[in-house]
């Protein structure tokens, strides 16, 4: 199968699958299909959803899907769960509470796993989402456990990114906290029928009122019920609003511009890590430079400035 | 980099999923990717989700009784979707007679209750394309 | 012996088997240990551990004297095909023997679509029967007189559209509905939990159970309105100690559930009554069977203060394991079935389905129904076990067992309670989580030869695939088309609209507006069940598994 033929012209669900299976286990024709569809990219509005496990992401990223199908959006999803550590596999468990959304064409949701790599993990999520993109998705949703660096990284590639946090988390908020002023345009509290609402609604003001950043614009913080649908509508009308406001003050400019240098950045760094990998690491001159290195036969200084000339030449 | 991916799926209206479950840690434990969807789906819910997320592999599970009329539903549909080297499994009460039917209709094997699942792991290393 | 003398004996016993394990092994992996001694139950006291049977806390059974009067109820469950089909077998059960009705639906009846419905397609008379109206309920019960047998019904979601059925159809044949016995499993949590066969949110579904206590107490008094459920959790994979734990937290949420709308506890309780699974560890079950007596007449009388003895007591119907059933050398299950019926005696069931041997396979014959129906009646005939109450009362083993599960169970309903209940517990997956692990350490102790199942791992041999296994056809779909086809020609189509319309109104009301009345309007002017869920659904929405792995 033509993969960008039969994706850009027709239309074929198929495609965009294969062309994601293509760059998640980065095929020969991966470069090829991203360069060819590149330019039909940057049409979609991109969501990150995040939070720690238990918080109701991807419950939350079905509702907001289907809030945006009603506004008359096609959605596209990438749900991202972590790889075990002790096998190398995984159980994939998002797309179980988004199995309605099958039904709908106007919907398609990828899976994707970490596979331990969750650095290289968001340049593919990044891949998938400009897949989406040039097959025609309006809205992407990227939905991410946990807030860690790594994942930070996978949500940068959102225009508008949501924390959602839980009441009765305890000490875990604590943890949070960076993450949440780092990267959250929109905080949510999810599952806020239960106790301990109020308190951690203060709790977000007063880490928000602390955070210089936000004079322009301020994280509203929504409350929902997303298993039973409530507050959904109020949280996609604070997304658009974001989004007007990015709009408007010519931000979603910048940071698209900004995102576009950090990724060829990335890039750049990923082939060069792997020239060297290949060129040098696992080499077996290499193994001998470091265990003379070890009986302090010789001094690392020099040997670095070495690789990198021979590397630069 | 290429992990098996395993759609683990029950079709139907049948909500034990005792068995689908063991099987989809044991799988993980075995190192596959494996997306594990619950219960009470139709075949095209699952044949669009193997579709999605571009399966090697969909093991079915049904203790119902409905598998001569569901399993190869699925198998159907996934080729209309255009899967076609998609490897389609079975397990659950089903009768040693209704196997080779199964089999006629795409589905490359079955397991009946007390295989261990180490030999579901080693069909897929075997067949999957 | 003074417990001195005993204790110093037993450690020179002790030390004596160690010190010769090198020549004389045992076996790995015993979980019990070596002996049970009068020190493994050191300051036992008899009255409130154990008390006299009938009396608190009903560890020694519920009634004073148990089988020596009346036997358990020989309750066998069945169902498939149409409800013609059915009503053959149940008119065989009882000529030959069988003392009470057990129905088994099928899947779309379970989960309220009609046999037309696209969610039903090749599920139709499968797993049970297929009851799409009144019409069907009518021919499965023709020839029965509802006020001489009593029938229980394996229904939990729609519970209150079948139950009203089963009041319809005896208002035909002139019985009252205070005359009507038996029971519906009515148990939505374990649904959510373990055997999946939920339609709505678990708001209305406990607003819907919450009515049926109401309704019946006053108007079917001798009907058990629940049977709180720990066969399917232990199915699911769970141990014995999970299985009366998350039961009874699950029993603790009816019960509070009901008082808080405005019942007293004396009114309905006892009509509560369980659903144990006999499994195969024997000694193991019967002190699962008495500790969860101990620990739900505490519950009832210290949490509940519930007064009347009835209301303490747990009353119990019980199935043999189907899980444990093997696919393999199928004859053996004959043997399983007998041991497990003998642990549910000893453990003082009140009555007692038995698994056929096939049921790994497929659905009974007529023939290996009959085994497992012969097999409760030698077991109570010929064995001797049901000739004494409890009859392993005193055992050391099975007192400090019952002790252990006991505590174990105690220890998960504190841990559910401090979650915020069985419902919340299962919202957040920890319920099911908890029996997963366990399905899965079984599972692998299994492939690792930690535990033996005699024709699975160990005494494998070759055998011919099995003949003679019963078959449901896909006719049956057709059958039913057919009938609510014609049902639906001949009826008052305007009485259903407007059965219909008040069902509806009635849902979005409060709590207080008891909904049986209006369903039980629905099924006279032969509502199909599908149209009446139906109702429901677009009231009060639909249920959405989303607790993954």
């Amino acid at each position: 199968m033509n993969i960008v033929e039969e994706l850009l012209n027709n239309h074929s669900r198929l495609a965009l699958s294969k062309g994601i299976t293509a760059v998640e286990n980065e095929y020969d024709n991966a470069v090829e299909i991203m360069t060819k569809i590149y330019p039909h990219t940057g049409n979609a509005y991109v969501i990150g959803i995040t939070g720690p496990p238990g918080a109701g992401k991807s419950t939350m990223t079905d509702k907001i899907a289907k809030e945006y199908r009603k506004r008359g959006k096609t959605v596209g999803i990438v749900a991202i769960d972590p790889t075990s550590p002790y096998s190398g596999g995984a159980i994939l468990g998002d797309r179980i509470r988004m199995m309605d959304l099958m039904s709908d064409e106007g919907i398609f949701v990828r899976s994707m796993a970490t596979r331990g790599s969750l650095g290289g993990l968001s340049q593919k999520a990044g891949d998938a989402v400009k897949l989406m993109d040039a097959y025609g998705f309006e809205v992407i949703i990227v939905e991410t456990v946990g807030v860690g660096q790594s994942e930070v990284d996978i949500v940068k590639t959102a225009d508008t990114t949501m924390v959602v946090v839980i009441p009765g988390m305890g000490d875990d908020i604590q943890a949070i906290k960076a993450g949440i002023l780092e990267i959250g345009d929109l905080i949510t509290i999810n599952k806020a029928d239960r106790e301990g609402t109020d308190k951690l609604n203060i709790e977000m003001e007063m880490m928000l009122e602390l955070n210089p950043e936000h004079v322009s614009w301020r994280p509203p913080i929504n409350r929902t019920i997303a298993s039973k649908n409530e507050g959904i509508e109020a949280v996609v009308d604070s997304i658009e609003e974001h989004k007007a406001y990015l709009m408007e003050s010519g931000k979603l400019a910048e940071i698209r511009q900004a995102r576009i240098k950090t990724e060829v950045v990335a890039m750049v760094n990923d082939r060069v890590n792997r020239y060297i990998d290949k060129n040098v690491v696992e080499t077996d001159d290499f193994g001998k430079t470091v265990a003379r290195l070890s009986t302090r036969e010789i001094e690392p200084y020099s040997v670095v400035e070495e690789i990198v000339i021979n590397v630069l030449k | 980099m290429a992990n098996v991916k395993v759609l683990v799926a029950k079709p139907g209206l049948d909500g034990h999923d005792r068995g689908a479950k063991v099987v989809a840690r044991a799988l993980r434990d075995a190192g596959f990717e494996v997306i594990y969807t619950g219960i009470r789906l139709t075949p095209e819910q699952i044949a669009e989700a193997a579709l999605q997320d571009d399966v090697n592999v969909v093991a079915l599970s049904l203790l119902s009784g409905a598998h001569n009329t569901l399993f190869p539903k699925v198998v159907e549909l996934l080729k209309e979707k255009g899967l076609n080297d998609v490897l389609v499994i079975g397990g659950g009460v089903i009768p040693d007679a209704d196997i080779p039917g199964l089999k006629a209709a795409g589905v490359a094997e079955v397991f009946t209750p007390g295989t261990p699942t180490g030999n579901i792991v080693e069909f897929i290393n075997a067949n999957v394309k | 012996m003074a417990n001195e003398t005993l204790k110093a004996g037993f450690d020179k016993y002790m030390a004596s088997v160690d010190a010769k394990l090198d020549k004389n092994p045992e076996r790995a992996n015993l979980e019990p240990k070596r002996l049970y001694t009068p020190l493994d139950v050191e300051g036992f006291d008899y009255e409130t551990k154990l008390g006299l049977p009938g009396e608190y806390p009903f560890t020694r059974g519920v009634q004073p004297t148990m089988y020596r009067g009346r036997f358990w109820t020989m309750r066998m469950y069945a169902g498939f095909s149409t409800a013609e089909e059915s009503n053959k077998r149940y008119r065989y059960l009882l000529a030959n023997g069988g003392s009470g009705l057990s129905c088994a639906f099928d899947l779309p009846t379970q989960i309220g679509y009609d046999s037309t419905d696209a969610m039903a397609e090749g599920e139709v008379g499968k797993v049970g029967v297929a009851i799409d109206s009144l019409a069907d309920m009518e021919i499965l019960f023709d020839g029965i007189q509802l006020d001489q047998v009593s029938t229980s019904m394996t229904i939990n979601a729609p519970a209150s559209v079948l139950l009203a059925m089963y009041i319809a159809v005896a208002e035909k044949q002139g019985v009252g509905a205070d005359k009507l016995r038996g029971t519906i499993q009515n148990d939505i949590l374990k649904e959510y939990a373990a055997r999946g066969t939920y339609i709505f949110p678990p708001a209305p579904s406990m607003r819907l159970i919450t009515n049926i206590f109401e309704y019946c107490a006053k108007n079917v008094p001798l009907w058990n309105t629940i049977s709180i459920s720990g066969y399917h959790i232990r199915e699911a994979g769970s141990t014995a100690s999970q299985e009366i734990a998350f039961t009874i937290a699950d029993g603790i949420a009816y019960v509070e559930a009901a008082v808080k709308a405005g019942m007293d506890v004396d009114e309905f309780a006892g009509r509560l009554s369980f659903f144990w699974n006999a499994h195969n560890n024997v000694l193991e079950e019967v002190a699962k069977f008495r500790a969860s007596r101990r620990v739900w007449a505490k519950v009832m009388k210290e949490r509940f203060n519930a007064q009347k003895a009835k209301s303490q007591m747990l009353r119990v119907h019980t199935q043999t394991a189907g899980s444990m059933l093997t696919a393999q050398q199928p004859n053996n299950n004959i043997v399983r079935v007998a041991l497990q019926t003998a642990a549910a005696v000893m453990g003082g069931t009140q009555s007692l389905h038995t698994n056929s041997k096939d049921e790994a396979l497929a659905l009974p014959t007529t023939e290996s129904v009959t085994i497992a129906l012969r097999t409760q009646q030698i077991v109570a005939y010929e064995s001797g076990l049901a000739d004494t109450v409890d009859p392993l009362g005193g055992s050391y083993y099975v007192e400090a067992l019952t002790d252990k599960i006991e505590a174990e169970a105690w220890e998960y309903i504190q841990k559910i309670d401090e979650i915020g209940g069985a419902p919340e517990a299962i919202a957040k997956g920890y319920i099911q989580k908890e029996i997963q692990d366990s399905a899965y350490k079984w599972q692998m102790d299994i492939e690792k030869g930690n535990r033996i199942i005699v024709g699975v791992n160990k005494f494998q041999q070759d055998e011919e695939p099995p003949t003679n296994l019963l078959r449901v056809d896909g006719s049956v779909g057709k059958l039913q088309a057919d009938k609510i086809a014609a049902l639906k020609a001949r009826r008052d189509n305007a009485q259903v609209e407007s059965t219909l319309a008040a069902l509806e109104k009635a849902c979005g009301e409060p709590e207080s507006t008891n909904l049986m009345p209006f369903i039980l309007d629905c099924v006279r002017a032969y509502a199909t069940e599908g149209e009446i869920c139906g109702v429901m659904r677009k009231v009060f929405g639909e249920y959405k598994s989303n607790v993954a792995l």
